[in-house]
């Protein structure tokens, strides 16, 4: 064997050994260290945040979820529905619709959900706001815009035998203006606010 | 507050917090890079490599290390792809297949994290973990570590020596990037991003049905993901999944580890040269690119040209409620000026101007700041470029810091220009002669045009980011932008270490008179106007083609 194979041999060799201990030191033991940290200081938010109405596991405040009617595809006219999704709220598959800005289908796509969500709520199409008739990034997305909270309460009141104000009230408590004041866009919890929805129409 | 005030004050605070870091952090950069004390761990683990920290490197040597142990990391974390199944926390996912484990084996190792599977429903726990989040820091020490070897090139005299490459990719792993990963990992869990070990947990939704919530040690991976410029999402929804992204903090503070070790770099540049005005010369160049892009992004994004984004009132397709554009935007920037290519909104369903920047940042060969490490040596053969150009125009031999730039680095330096360029749209042309690239278009017409054209700019470039609309998992896809990921990484490696090594060897050039001032705005100005014509160029024509197509017609 000459000496150059000798040599990237060896080469090789500590270049395995130096993946081998990079891996133990980034691979093993600093996923474990923040995960020791997470757990014992974040243990909610490190498992997913949770959300539980009387006592039972009903999904996260961070996953957004569908809102239809039990085995069917039509929205639940009882609750506060989410954007559109590409997935139908399933985590397993995450995503967009990948439709650019002047795509036929999403031409086609945007014009039924104005007609579907202007129909659904008893308002004009006119004040349909764009994130009700746009897909989100993750297909997950847990919030919705104040706006398309709003052209909701009406339905949402009438549906649970509730007064306006009182839904107007439940929308004002799950709304979150942007973080720290000036990070993203106000946005309004749906999960959050169904389930306290729901505890209010129990009553 | 005004969506656009908010946006203002958020690039302010995002700015203001890069240059108050900036300085300690380049600072501390270039000590650890010219230290000659090793840590108690480092030794241990120099032991185990076998390796002697202190023994000085010419660059074919250090070339050899950095090839070797890219090779290793490719070779490993295909086999380990191929043999999840038999592994621990598979979550009882397939072997990935052969096409597409090569495919991501050099996507990872190469900084590109491409991804043409999606994690949740593909990728095991120890896959993401050992394999891919490792090379997250090795691929991002790499980078660094080369850069620092061509700075050295012009730091150091008659000597051909660059440093030892282990000695480099070690401290790089252990000094810089765990310190800040493990910090920014336990901010994102606090901001809400899981850490756990846990598979899907099934739970039952209050109208009726059954949601799958999925766990895994997501905020350790996402930190470093943005901080060595990697990018490869836990999700298939990459950042903008709310559990790698929670809320806008975690998204300010994503878009900070983005940037912070390109920017920073400029300062460690500056100082192991002897003149950190030189480095600020340089970050004024990045951060003049950079400005720009996410101001016109931003107004395109705000403005929703397309007959659809028109028709809802707003380009909000593909984007998530609590980010909104602004957001959005300063995220799609400030990952495709860099090598990242995580998103947090997909870039697909931006307007055809705000996408066509996203298209042209990575064009630009990603050096504003560009990612870790290849930003800076990206940049400073931008530079070589530019004084030789200056140099050229008033009749005289151009220097760069004292060193002379004469045929063999300019040589280098446009060989390394080269690379990309012909990957790019030699990849794209190939995809569309065949039948593949009509195949895999999501979109229709000068749309779907882009999505191929993003494909191989992303690849070859080292971003990652795509037009996702794209149908990437075929194994001609697989293969071709593997390809163009590996050779995309390591040949501008060799002209940048081969440059590295002929600088080295000079005898510095006193300063005169008639010696370009390369730390004055003049010479950024020079330097900007240079990367642009150079892009332009080269890739007018095929912009032309896409997003300047569809936004005209």
């Amino acid at each position: 064997m000459n000496s150059s194979v000798r040599s990237t041999g060896r080469l090789a060799w500590a270049a395995f050994r130096a993946l081998l201990v990079l891996t133990l030191v980034t691979g093993v033991i600093y996923p474990l260290a923040v995960t020791g940290v997470a757990q014992a200081a974040f243990h909610d938010k490190a498992n997913g945040s949770v959300v539980k109405d009387k006592g039972k596991e009903v999904g996260s405040s961070l996953i957004g979820q569908s809102w239809n009617l039990p085995g069917s595809d039509k929205p639940d006219p009882r609750f506060f529905q989410g954007r559109p999704s590409n997935s139908g709220y399933d985590p397993r598959a995450t995503g967009s619709s990948q439709l650019g800005a002047s795509d036929p289908t999403l031409v086609k796509k945007v014009r039924k959900a104005r007609a579907s969500v202007a129909a659904f709520n008893g308002v004009p199409v006119s004040v349909v706001p764009k994130d009700a008739v746009t897909g989100s990034s993750s297909a997950i997305d847990p919030h919705i815009s104040p706006a398309y909270a709003d052209i909701q309460t009406a339905r949402i009141a009438r549906e649970n035998g509730l007064s306006a104000g009182a839904v107007r009230k439940l929308v004002d408590a799950h709304t979150d203006g942007r973080t720290a004041g000036f990070l993203g866009q106000p946005h309004v919890n749906v999960l959050e606010l169904n389930a306290a929805l729901r505890a209010a129409a129990r009553n | 507050m005004s969506p656009i005030l908010a946006d203002v004050l958020q690039l302010i605070a995002l700015i203001g917090a890069l240059a108050l870091v900036h300085r300690p952090l380049g600072d501390y950069m270039a000590a650890v890079y010219s230290s000659k004390r090793h840590l108690r761990v480092e030794k241990w683990i120099y032991r185990c490599v076998g390796a002697n920290p202190a023994a000085e490197m010419r660059w074919p040597a250090y070339l050899r290390a950095v090839l070797a142990f890219s090779a290793v990391g490719v070779l490993f974390l295909y086999a380990m792809q191929r043999l999840q199944d038999k592994l621990p926390m598979s979550l009882g996912f397939k072997p990935i297949d052969p096409d597409q484990a090569f495919n991501t084996a050099a996507s990872f190792v190469s900084n590109t994290n491409w991804q043409s599977y999606a994690g949740e429903s593909a990728m095991g726990h120890l896959t993401q973990m050992t394999g891919l989040a490792v090379q997250n820091f090795v691929s991002a020490a790499v980078g660094i570590a080369v850069a620092v070897a061509l700075v050295r090139g012009f730091a150091r005299s008659r000597t051909g020596e660059l440093g030892n490459f282990w000695s480099d990719l070690v401290r790089g792993v252990v000094r810089i990037l765990l310190p800040i990963a493990f910090v920014s990992a336990i901010l994102l869990v606090a901001a809400g991003a899981v850490q756990n070990f846990a598979g899907m947990h099934e739970v039952h939704t209050l109208s009726g049905s059954a949601q799958h919530l999925p766990g895994g040690p997501v905020a350790s991976q996402e930190a470093v993901k943005e901080l060595g410029t990697n990018g490869g999402g836990f999700f298939n929804a990459n950042s903008s999944h709310p559990y790698e992204n929670p809320n806008g903090f975690s998204n300010l503070l994503e878009i900070f580890l983005i940037l912070l070790i390109p920017f920073s770099l400029t300062r460690t540049f500056g100082k192991m040269v002897g003149s950190v005005r030189q480095g600020y010369a340089i970050l004024a160049a990045m951060g003049a690119i950079w400005l720009a892009a996410v101001v016109v992004v931003t107004v395109s994004e705000y403005a929703h040209p397309g007959t659809a984004a028109q028709l809802a009132g707003g380009a909000m397709e593909g984007k998530e409620q609590r980010f909104g554009e602004g957001s959005s935007s300063l995220f799609a920037v400030s990952t495709t000026m860099t090598s990242t290519g995580a998103v947090n909104s997909f870039h697909d369903s931006f307007t055809a101007f705000g996408g066509g920047v996203t298209l042209l940042g990575m064009m630009l060969g990603e050096i504003a700041p560009g990612g870790v490490g290849s930003g800076l040596y990206g940049m400073l053969v931008m530079a070589v470029v530019a004084v030789f150009l200056s140099g050229l125009m008033v009749g005289r031999t151009p220097e760069y810091l004292g060193k002379k730039i004469g045929t063999r680095q300019i040589k280098f330096a446009a060989c390394y220009i080269l690379v990309t360029p012909a990957l790019v749209l030699g990849g794209t042309a190939l995809a569309m002669a065949l039948p593949d690239g009509k195949e895999a278009m999501t979109n229709i017409g000068a749309h779907g045009f882009s999505e191929v054209l993003y494909a191989y700019t992303s690849g070859s470039n080292n971003n990652g980011s795509a037009f996702a609309g794209f149908g990437a998992d075929t194994p001609f896809f697989n293969t071709t932008i593997g390809l163009c990921m590996l050779l995309g990484r390591f040949l501008p490696m060799v002209f940048v270490l081969a440059l590295a090594g002929s600088l080295a060897e000079q005898t510095p050039v006193p300063a005169t008179a008639g010696t370009l001032r390369t730390e004055k705005p003049l010479f950024t100005g020079v330097l900007v106007g240079c990367v642009l014509i150079v892009t332009g160029l080269t890739f007018f024509p095929a912009l032309a083609l896409g997003p300047l197509a569809e936004g005209l017609s």
